[in-house]
């Protein structure tokens, strides 16, 4: 290959890499906290196997996330007979990657979003509504269907789900310790005093909580790999761009009452389904427009340089 | 792409294959023998276009480059519904006595290599290679350039969208031992009003 116009993020891997990390670290964290806390063989064996818990409902949740994301956003699967624009242009984006045709759903809403899920590849979903194919034109239409088969193509469904199993596990915890609370009768631990259940509760809270950051940073990160893959995947990043200016200014501008149907999958969207331009960047699922578009831009300009 | 590149979200775009099209001229002449179908001597690429200057001087370049050849092919650049460009590269109508399609597989690699050397080989979707029988039927050979593989697309006559899919798999059947063929059905995408269908 004589010239590659494809230049790679260092930083973002490096960064994306890092928080992955963490989170890993936090689970391991959480399970040694417990145990230390409860300071007892007894502990660490209720530790893994809340984790295991944990984790088999993560799993639970990455294998069936097609079905549950399609259900919540009230979608139906259409034949390439039904849309066939829609399919001939996931067909060809397809051979251009050079990835398997997942399957397409159309959700009947007016909410102009899209999003992709499913446990691998093989067997996704890429869901548009039709507020977004009323909204788009073809160009920008394919820029998002881009963007969406980039997460299929990144197994952002896996990862996320991985990813927040620490926190589910947490949750599961500090949930428990409430109960642990009552039935426990508030029994003493020797060493240092505090009831057990108190030890669970403020590890499995704090653990929540910084679980919950990194997870809005990772899947902050996973949006801006999407935009990137999906940009030289059209070679068109202006189209992307156009597309997410155009749904992030409507779905401000929709009634709440629309909005809060679609909350439960925001984080795979295309655009975050909830309103409010004062959302504090910390806990955004998505980085800001400003953000997505500098990076399109960049993209642009590098596949625009002249040849040699 | 690997699993670790995906799982962190680094995947590079799919650089395309070129290759395998050498070997159509002589896939031509099993084609001839089995079946009668006759090569038109037109060819076409099929890419995306890339947003920007450096995309437009690249496609001039190539089109100068393949006027500029002793006994030049026209040269026609039509965009298609999806986005995607046709160039086409036609030739004179092949003779059925002797046919070679050599010329018009050099012009279409040259086309492939112009792109690639650019950076823009990611663009690059496919091939379209279109043959005519005695009775007047097209079919056309499409590569894959992302797949490295080829099928035959031959629209049915008449108005509507119909594909004859008993042509295609009498093409495909024909030649299995020459061409890296694609063997899943649902990559046999409908090229509907291609350039020399």
């Amino acid at each position: 290959m004589a010239n590659s116009r494809f230049v790679g993020d260092k930083g973002l891997t490096t960064r994306m890499t890092l928080v992955m990390f963490l989170l890993g670290l936090l689970f391991v964290v959480l399970v040694v906290g417990i145990a230390a806390g409860v300071g007892a063989s007894a502990g660490v064996g209720l530790g893994v196997l809340v984790g295991i818990i944990g984790i088999g409902m993560a799993v639970y949740q990455w294998a069936n996330s097609d079905k549950v994301a399609m259900k919540a956003m009230r979608a139906r699967e259409v034949s390439p007979q039904e849309a066939p624009e829609l399919h001939g242009m996931i067909d060809r984006l397809c051979a251009l990657a050079d990835m398997p045709k997942p399957r397409v759903g159309v959700a009947d809403t007016d909410v102009p979003n899209a999003f992709a899920t499913g446990r691998s590849p093989e067997r996704s979903v890429v869901c548009v509504t039709t507020g977004i194919l009323r909204r788009l034109t073809a160009e920008e239409l394919e820029g998002v269907l881009a963007h969406e088969l980039s997460h299929v193509a990144h197994r952002d469904v896996l990862v996320m789900t991985v990813a927040s199993s620490a926190g589910i596990t947490a949750g599961m915890l500090a949930q428990g310790s409430q109960y642990g609370a009552f039935f426990g009768g508030g029994r003493r631990d020797n060493n240092n005093g505090l009831p057990i259940w108190l030890v669970v509760l403020l590890v499995s809270m704090a653990v929540y909580a910084v679980s919950f950051l990194l997870l809005r940073i990772l899947s902050r990160y996973r949006e801006l790999s999407a935009d990137r893959a999906g940009a030289y995947l059209t070679l068109n990043p202006g189209a992307l761009a156009s597309a997410l200016r155009k749904i992030s200014g409507d779905i401000a501008a929709i009634p709440d009452k629309d909005l809060r149907q679609v909350s439960a999958a925001s984080a795979l969207c295309i655009a975050p389904a909830f309103k409010g331009s004062d959302v504090k960047a910390l806990f955004s699922t998505h980085p800001s427009l400003e953000q997505r578009v500098e990076q399109l831009a960049k993209i642009q300009a590098e596949l625009g340089r002249p040849g040699v | 792409m690997g699993f670790l590149d995906s799982i962190l979200g680094r995947s590079k775009p799919k650089q395309a294959n070129l290759d395998a099209l050498f070997g159509v001229p002589a896939a031509a002449l099993t084609l001839q023998a089995a079946s009668g179908l006759v090569p038109t001597g037109d060819g076409s690429v099929c890419y995306r276009a890339a947003a920007g200057a450096g995309f437009a001087t690249t496609q001039a370049d190539v089109v100068s480059l393949l006027e500029g050849a002793d006994l030049a092919p026209r040269i026609s650049v039509t965009q298609d519904d999806f986005g995607f460009t046709w160039l086409e590269v036609d030739h004179d109508p092949v003779d059925p006595e002797m046919p070679d399609i050599g010329g018009l597989c050099t012009d279409l690699h040259a086309v492939n290599t112009s792109l690639e050397a650019q950076g823009f080989g990611p663009a690059l979707l496919c091939s379209l290679i279109p043959f005519t029988g005695p009775d007047g039927r097209r079919v056309g050979l499409v590569y894959l350039y992302k797949q490295g593989t080829f099928y035959p697309f031959a629209p049915a006559p008449g108005s509507g969208q119909q594909r004859d899919n008993l042509l295609e798999m009498n093409v495909r059947d024909q030649l299995a031992g020459e061409l890296p063929l694609e063997q899943d059905l649902s990559r046999w995408l409908a090229l509907w009003g291609a350039p020399g269908l």
